[in-house]
């Protein structure tokens, strides 16, 4: 089967070196036959994939040790969920699980494309191919072959890194990854319509839900992967602004931005330019992840180990980069607008500058993200660059984007006259400014905390205007009941209500993020029977007992479990354990150090969070990190509310997904599109 | 049979039972003796007993400064509250109490830190030479932008204004504004039409 395995690669490999020769060699255009072939590559491609996927996780479930992924990431033992898990586990096996999802997406793309795009389908398979080309020839030239075989068979393997033992990593990665390749559709769209001159609108409807779906699964991906870092990782956070987390927000603020920007091509003609380049910039930010997380270039304690196959994804980056933009710039002169800007009171203005935030966001992020590379190139000086910094430069420029979240939506197309900017605001402004006195007056003083709650009442105001608009005029025409005026209103315009309900979300996560200004942490030691008291941002006292520590096996590891008693203001709430494990192989040996389990008690308020350090002496005296984490319920909350937003704007059929350009041009006329109508 | 009661005897007992009714008493109300685990092995390394030293605010806030040099990418005080196989983070912990009792001010101890390790001790580059550049070039470069934005609209709709005065079409003003929040509660025709206005901005 490993055999099968890799003949399957090179075969995948074949097949998209053929797929992309035949797809830019012209012929696609003159003979439809080569065009149904090339067409149909991915699918051959995307099947050799499978198949050889296929072949691994037989591998792994069959407890092949020969093959020396299987030995390096699993053991006997090990549970079945991470048995599956185990695939992208490792450098090897998760360059073949993109490699996997890749081939599928191109195969997907093929088949669930309208037939009016027909025709940019063999370049578009060109593309895919090309891309799933460089990821196998990475695997099977560039050393990360996951079928590669060991000279002996080991009795056992080394098993699984205990951090990656959690229903998180089950998740998260795939989730991730199917954001990061998701926006190679989108990338291979827009390559075709350059190289064939198909510049209108037609790519951008192609890839409105590609898109969607690329930004929905990346969003879910981070929001899995903070959750993840909160309850494995033990720091009493969710991002750290480390490197690898922060290449997984590249793409997504770019995308973001595509996102909002494309409405004003669709709307207004405008802004083909830099559309094109959002969707380049976002699928070569993926790949500038990926380069991150492999290359060891620098340190992050989620990348892959240091290996060659980094060199490779920098040759990629920069070959495509320079290819896709020069091709970018021959294209230059058809990619004119339809319409200028007019105001800058208008949404295209509000649009602009929130692009303008976001790609900020994204150089902040990716200059602190290289500063340190390059503070040693000019001054031979190492430095860290850790989130005092991102904070001290990101912080703001959220909160600017928040504002922009709430001002868009409510300003017209086009141009929007000084009293109904006053109609339009007032209601939210005055909700935010009653927001901004109740949290002086209970005692706010954190700058950075006030104005965020107090921006975050204003969106929150200005969406709920909305709504309450909409369905104000359905009840008044219709006579409708309040559910089925809501229903239908979402209904008729999904695409708006869900990026509502994703703006609501955004301001979950925003009044989410202040709880980190309050965050109390202490440290004790305690003998069974004595307690510790802390004291809560929100005024409680919390006082933990130690009850003891019980030492049992379970599964496969040897686990330690300190148990403390909860009391909020003298009142119990329950227990919280946290484990010290110990990791073994089928025999019984230690396979890792000892990892630390956090013990949560979660409320809506905040979680009390503990972590079990170990022990004195190794008695019952037992030493914890407690903390205090106000508000991190709601950053999980809000990534439901996301997903929830994300899949009604993405539920097929009504009008806002039809292909259809609704566009508001007047070259000639000088009168302005109709401001919003109060009702 | 018995002899004459010793009362001293009897007074002794009793002050002995009540002693030791006192002392079960206080040990069933107090924390017991720490027990040894009967697995050892499989605790990780021993943990020295946390002092008041550990939690002193002042000492916290200058570990989170400090950067731990082992892989984790945190910070001292984060670190050592976390990764309990880390070794550097500890040490570095003594190394910041050890300069408070030299009567070090909190930056002292951190410039002590960039003496000894360089400017990687720090958890961010200092707001000064080169390191002022990584600080203020996202916020320049994004104010440049807003500033090309802003001029090149206010641009575009002064010579958009500018054309509207030479073809002079005064007659083409822009339309009212339907206001329906403050109009009455009688659905005329007029109201009507000003609703599905509404609802088609809304739902288009």
């Amino acid at each position: 089967m490993n055999l099968l395995g890799q003949f399957a690669l090179w075969a995948a490999l074949l097949i998209s070196i053929w797929a992309v020769v035949l797809a830019f060699s012209g012929q696609t255009v003159e003979r439809a036959e080569v065009a149904r072939a090339v067409r149909r590559a991915p699918h051959a491609a995307s099947l050799a994939v499978w198949i050889a996927s296929i072949a691994l996780w037989k591998a792994l479930f069959a407890h092949d040790f020969s093959v020396e992924y299987v030995y390096a990431y699993t053991s006997r033992n090990l549970p079945d969920y991470y048995l599956f898990s185990a695939f992208w586990a490792g450098q090897k096996g998760s360059l073949l699980f993109w490699a996997l999802v890749l081939g599928s997406f191109a195969s997907l793309a093929q088949i669930v494309t309208p037939p009016r795009y027909r025709d940019l389908l063999p370049t578009v398979a060109g593309v895919t191919s090309g891309v799933l080309a460089f990821f196998l020839l990475v695997m099977l030239v560039g050393g990360a072959n996951p079928f590669g075989q060991l000279p002996f068979v080991p009795p056992d393997g080394r098993g699984l890194n205990p951090q990656l033992q959690n229903p998180g990593m089950v998740i998260h990665p795939p989730m991730l990854y199917l954001g990061y390749i998701g926006l190679t559709i989108p990338f291979a769209f827009a390559i075709a319509a350059l190289w064939h001159r198909r510049l209108d609108s037609g790519w951008i409807h192609a890839i409105r839900k590609w898109s969607l779906v690329s930004w929905l699964f990346l969003s879910v991906g981070i929001t899995i992967g903070m959750w993840w870092a909160y309850v494995e990782l033990g720091w009493g956070g969710y991002w750290a602004w480390d490197p690898v987390e922060n290449a997984s927000l590249l793409p997504w603020l770019t995308l973001t931005a595509f996102l909002h920007s494309v409405m004003i091509q669709e709307k207004r003609g405008m802004l083909k330019r830099w559309n094109v380049g959002l969707v380049i910039g976002s699928f070569l930010l993926s790949i500038f992840g990926t380069f991150l997380t492999r290359s060891g270039v620098i340190a992050s304690v989620h990348s892959f180990a240091q290996s060659n196959v980094g060199y490779f994804f920098l040759a990629f980056l920069v070959v495509v980069g320079v290819l896709c933009y020069t091709l970018l710039y021959t294209r230059w002169p058809a990619l004119e607008p339809e319409a200028q800007l007019e105001s800058l009171a208008s949404r295209e203005a509000a649009f602009l500058f929130n692009n303008l935030i976001l790609i900020g966001i994204a150089f902040s992020v990716l200059w602190g993200t290289i500063f340190p590379v390059l503070s040693e190139a000019v001054r031979d000086v190492k430095i860290s660059v850790g989130p005092p910094f991102f904070n001290r430069v990101n912080v703001p420029l959220g909160l600017m984007l928040l504002l922009l979240t709430g001002i868009g939506p409510l300003i017209a197309w086009r141009k929007t006259s000084v009293p109904n900017l006053k109609r339009q605001f007032a209601a939210s402004l005055g909700g935010a400014l009653v927001t901004a006195v109740v949290l002086l007056v209970a005692g706010m003083r954190d700058f950075y905390a006030l104005i965020a709650l107090v921006i975050a009442a204003f969106v929150l105001g200005t969406v709920v205007q909305e709504f309450v608009r909409g369905i104000r005029a359905r009840r008044r025409l219709y006579g409708e009941s309040l559910i089925v005026a809501t229903g239908r209103l979402v209904g008729r315009n999904r695409r708006r209500y869900g990026g509502y309900l994703v703006h609501v979300a955004i301001v979950v996560y925003f009044v989410a993020f202040t709880g980190g200004a309050f965050k109390v942490t202490r440290e004790a030691t305690l003998r069974v029977g004595e307690s510790m008291d802390i004291r809560s941002p929100f005024g409680a006292t919390y006082r933990l007992t130690h009850l003891g520590v019980s030492q049992y096996d379970a599964l496969n590891r040897q686990v330690s479990a300190a148990t403390l008693e909860v009391r909020r203001d003298g009142q119990r709430i329950g227990t919280v354990v946290s484990e010290k494990r110990q990791h073994v192989d089928s025999f019984g040996n230690p396979t890792f150090q000892p990892s630390t389990e956090v013990g949560i008690l979660p409320s809506i308020r905040e979680d009390l969070y503990v972590v079990f350090a170990g022990t004195v002496d190794f008695t019952e005296r037992a030493s914890f990190a407690i903390t205090l984490n106000p508000l991190v319920w709601w950053v999980w909350f809000g990534g439901i509310l996301l997903v929830v937003g994300g899949l009604i704007t993405l539920w097929p059929g009504g009008p806002g997904m039809a292909p259809q350009v609704t566009r508001v041009r007047a070259p000639e006329a000088l009168e302005p599109a109709p401001e919003p109508v109060n009702v | 049979m018995t002899g004459p009661i010793d009362r001293r005897r009897v007074l002794g007992v009793l002050a002995a039972g009540l002693l030791a009714r006192r002392l079960d008493a206080q040990q069933a109300g107090q924390p017991g003796a720490a027990d040894p685990l009967p697995r050892p092995g499989v605790v990780g390394a021993p943990r020295r007993v946390v002092d008041s030293v550990q939690n002193d605010p002042q000492i916290v806030a200058v570990e989170r400064r400090l950067r731990c040099p082992c892989p984790c990418g945190l910070d001292v005080f984060t670190c050592r509250t976390t990764d309990f196989t880390c070794t550097y983070s500890p040490a570095r912990h003594d190394e910041v109490v050890a300069l408070f009792r030299e009567g070090k001010t909190p930056e002292e101890v951190v410039a002590a830190f960039v003496d000894r390790y360089g400017e990687e001790a720090l958890m961010a580059p200092k707001p000064e030479g080169f390191g002022i550049v990584g600080y203020l070039l996202p916020g320049a470069a994004i104010l440049t932008g807003a500033s090309l934005l802003g001029w090149y609209i206010l641009r575009r709709s002064r010579l958009r204004r500018a054309a509207a005065g030479a073809v002079a079409v005064s007659d083409v003003s822009p339309a009212p504004v339907p206001d329906i929040a403050g109009a009455a509660d009688r659905e005329t025709a007029q109201d009507v039409d000003r609703l599905q206005r509404a609802l088609r901005d809304l739902e288009t």
